[in-house]
């Protein structure tokens, strides 16, 4: 049956069909949807684990009990899952395991742009990269036999235009494979010095069987087209290549991105008299066929900086650029901000009020550091807020009032650990947890601190102030950021203790559908001076006409922070 | 024949993603090769937003680079111009006049350009614009500016109305499928 999918669901579609058992997975733009669709299939266990380490370690367990599993993240959650990949590449697998992996060039909702195929190499394990929903379909419905056959997990690697993009994908229907029985098997699973060192050579030699599939494998596959110009590339890229030169160059296009072949590369090169290679990010592919002899140019031509187009194909192989119509208007940016009525503008307001230094984190509070708010000092990765707080303050000695932010799926994430070193290694820090309870800019999806499952089930609810209790800290306080006064107050005494201490900032993010929005507040024109206090707080339903505030009320959902600040009672929040 | 690229520009929240699944299915429907590209996360909370619809005979990028965009869809007045230079030398823009301030001018950093569509104008572009949100408001709800604009654009195309009907009730949820159809008259009839 032929359907429009995303890359993501295809994704999805394929793990379930190839006989997927159990997915654990932490979201991450643009991996998540691959969850939030196998989620869908009521025969597979579906979760969503605190972090990406435990993801791929449920997904290790599951292997290891038989089972066909998988784990989805993006390239920084990579990172979190490292630590199990590359050991995992000695035990490799019972059941057939997947890691898919989405990198995000021109970083559209990432703070870097690492090429996760740098992992594939290091951990010495396949990777697949598909060039767009159908091969997204069939490389996930595969991969587990890949696994199984080269007793290895398999990385597959998406990209955010493959992830994101809708392509025509010919389904089939699932294939039921038994769970195969667990056997102790000591040498094989345990990684010990002893058996690690055994297992080693398996994985320099299993590297090399894949390199010699890969030379004559299903997914990588050429396209002569003269003699003239080759190009080695794959995934996104060569849909670019395709759409800029059609069939005017000879194409080799790796599905298989490690182990790359080296015969295949060879001869495809000796057919032609010019061979470019055009891959997005790093010269992987460039440096390889450098290693093996074969001389080609890459790098020199194409930047490793963000995303390709057909256009970056035509300007450098062709020299063409389009002449593109121009309007002589200057059109101001419109970057992404919080929400009307977001939780997270409140206590931004007291924190900036306060001149607080404010650490921040991952998450949609990130946009805190936009103007006008501009609440923000730093942003490093998932939990660096906490634990770059206590080494902050190290060195301040409380000579700066300070504090960080992080919101309740990234404290789950790896928030914890570094408030657990904060109350170990005593530094007078206030950890501010800003709950919404969800997880908001992946797009609403479930954590331990919500009480829901990934189904929308009830589960077990972390309590936060019983978990900063228990790990050491004396002062926990909840405050209502739509409450101004009390977070003022609650950062003015936090900040100034002798100890460290924890404010929750607790209110669900105004998105979620159990939200009501309360009515709209009005600007009187007759009180309002103009003196654009309440425009401070960045509020996208506020704006300036006529030397007057003005509301809008599509957007305003009544949290009544502005009516707060207004020291001349212009708005009218209609008797609350 | 030649790839046919649409690109649909609003502002995050607008319901451009919709607008997207609908245009797919119905071009899918049509049995071409169909590839919509949306961009996630981050950059829909109320920021500019881009949506890339392109169909033909076989398409390979999901992608609309300068100059390739035969209709540029805008939800919102400024941002057509935005991304002004991805419109095809005969291309079309169908532009909503509603404004929606982005931060920079909320905070007087900006002036909101409001001659904006006049300036396109001038500069050649063909341009049909209308105040879509209004039309949205007519049939019932301001969210049905994307089926308003959709209903505008199928004027343009040469796909049959009754199929362009057929995939929005396949597409909206059925409690607002008589709301989206009369939004979608709307437009066609403007």
């Amino acid at each position: 049956m032929k359907k429009l999918l995303i890359g993501n669901e295809a994704v999805a579609r394929g793990l379930y069909e190839g006989g997927l058992n159990v997915v654990s997975s932490y979201p991450g733009t643009p991996s998540t949807e691959i969850t939030e669709f196998l989620s869908k299939y009521d025969d597979i266990h579906s979760e969503w684990a605190p972090n990406e380490k435990v993801a791929a370690e449920v997904a290790f367990g599951a292997s290891l009990a038989g089972a066909r599993s998988a784990c989805a993240m993006k390239h920084v959650g990579l990172n979190v899952a490292a630590d199990p990949l590359f050991t995992l590449s000695y035990t490799g697998v019972t059941g057939g395991m997947v890691i898919c992996v989405a990198d995000d060039p021109a970083m559209h909702s990432s703070q870097n742009e690492q090429d996760s195929r740098h992992y594939a190499i290091a951990a010495k394990v396949p990777m697949l990269e598909p060039a767009d929903s159908d091969e997204s379909y069939r490389f996930a419905r595969d991969a587990f036999e890949l696994s199984e056959k080269f007793d290895t997990p398999v990385l597959l690697r998406m990209c955010t235009r493959i992830a994101h993009s809708q392509s025509i994908v010919d389904i089939g229907e699932r294939k039921e494979v038994p769970v195969k029985p667990f056997t102790k098997d000591p040498a094989k699973y345990i990684m010990m010095p002893a058996y690690a060192k055994k297992k080693h050579p398996i994985v320099e030699e299993r590297t090399k069987a894949i390199a010699q599939y890969a030379e004559n494998c299903p997914y990588n596959t050429v396209e002569m087209n003269g003699g003239e110009i080759g190009i080695i590339t794959s995934g996104s890229c060569y849909q670019y290549v395709k759409e800029a030169l059609g069939d005017s160059v000879s194409v080799l296009k790796l599905g298989i991105v490690n182990p790359l072949p080296v015969e295949l590369i060879k001869n495809f090169a000796a057919q032609v008299k010019r061979v470019i290679v055009i891959e997005e990010l790093d010269g992987i592919i460039e440096t390889h066929c450098n290693t093996i002899g074969v001389k080609v140019e890459g790098k020199s031509l194409f930047t490793p900086i963000g995303e390709y187009s057909q256009a970056t194909v035509k300007k450098v192989i062709l020299g063409e650029e389009a002449k593109p119509a121009k309007a002589d208007v200057c059109v101001p940016v419109r970057p992404p901000m919080m929400c009307a009525g977001c939780p997270h503008r409140g206590i931004y307001y007291a924190l900036v009020k306060n001149k607080v230094t404010v650490l921040g984190d991952i998450g949609c509070y990130t946009l805190g550091a936009q103007a006008p708010l501009n609440a923000l000092s730093s942003t490093l990765c998932m939990g660096a807020s906490v634990s770059g707080l206590h080494g902050f303050n190290l060195v301040d000695k409380g000579n700066s009032k300070t504090a960080c932010v992080i919101g309740d799926s990234t404290f789950m994430h790896s928030g914890v650990t570094g408030l657990i070193n904060i109350a170990y290694n005593a530094t007078n820090s206030t950890v501010i947890i800003l709950d919404n309870s969800i997880t908001g800019m992946t797009g609403h999806q479930q954590n331990p601190t919500t009480g829901y499952n990934i189904k929308g089930d009830p589960a077990a609810k972390v309590d936060l102030e019983s978990l900063c209790r228990a790990v050491g800290i004396n002062r926990i306080r909840v405050v209502d950021p739509y409450n101004i006064a009390e977070c003022d107050a609650a950062i003015k005494e936090e900040t100034a203790a002798e100890e460290p201490s924890v404010i929750i900032s607790r209110r669900p993010c105004v998105l979620l559908k159990s939200v009501k929005p309360q009515s709209p507040v009005t600007v009187d024109p007759d009180k309002c001076r103009g003196c654009k206090k309440c425009m401070t707080l960045g509020c996208p339903a506020i704006s300036f006409k006529n030397k007057k505030a003005v509301i809008d009320h599509t957007l305003c959902v009544g949290c009544d922070v502005c009516e707060q600040l207004c020291a001349f009672g212009a708005i009218d929040t209609n008797g609350r | 024949m030649k790839t046919v690229s649409i690109m649909i520009v609003g502002v995050g929240g607008q319901g451009t993603l919709l607008a997207s699944k609908l245009l797919g299915r119905l071009l899918m429907g049509e049995g071409y090769d169909v590839k919509v590209s949306e961009v996630h996360g981050m950059s829909q909370r109320g920021g500019s937003v881009v949506t890339y619809v392109r169909y033909g005979d076989k398409v390979y990028s999901p992608v609309i680079t300068a100059g390739e965009a035969d209709y540029i869809i805008s939800f919102e007045k400024i941002e057509a111009a935005r991304y002004i230079d991805c419109l095809a030398e005969n291309g079309k823009i169908i532009a909503n006049t509603q404004e929606i301030d982005p931060m920079p001018v909320i905070i007087g950093n900006a002036e909101y350009p409001s001659d904006v569509l006049d300036v396109i104008k001038a500069a050649g572009a063909s341009i049909d614009s209308f105040d879509a949100l209004s039309l949205a408001e007519q049939a019932g709800s301001a969210k049905a500016v994307n089926i308003v604009l959709m209903g505008r654009l199928a004027k343009y195309m040469s796909i049959d109305k009754e199929k362009w009907i057929k995939a929005i009730e396949t597409t909206v949820p059925e409690k607002f499928k008589e709301m989206n159809l009369r939004a979608f008259e709307l437009g066609y009839n403007l």
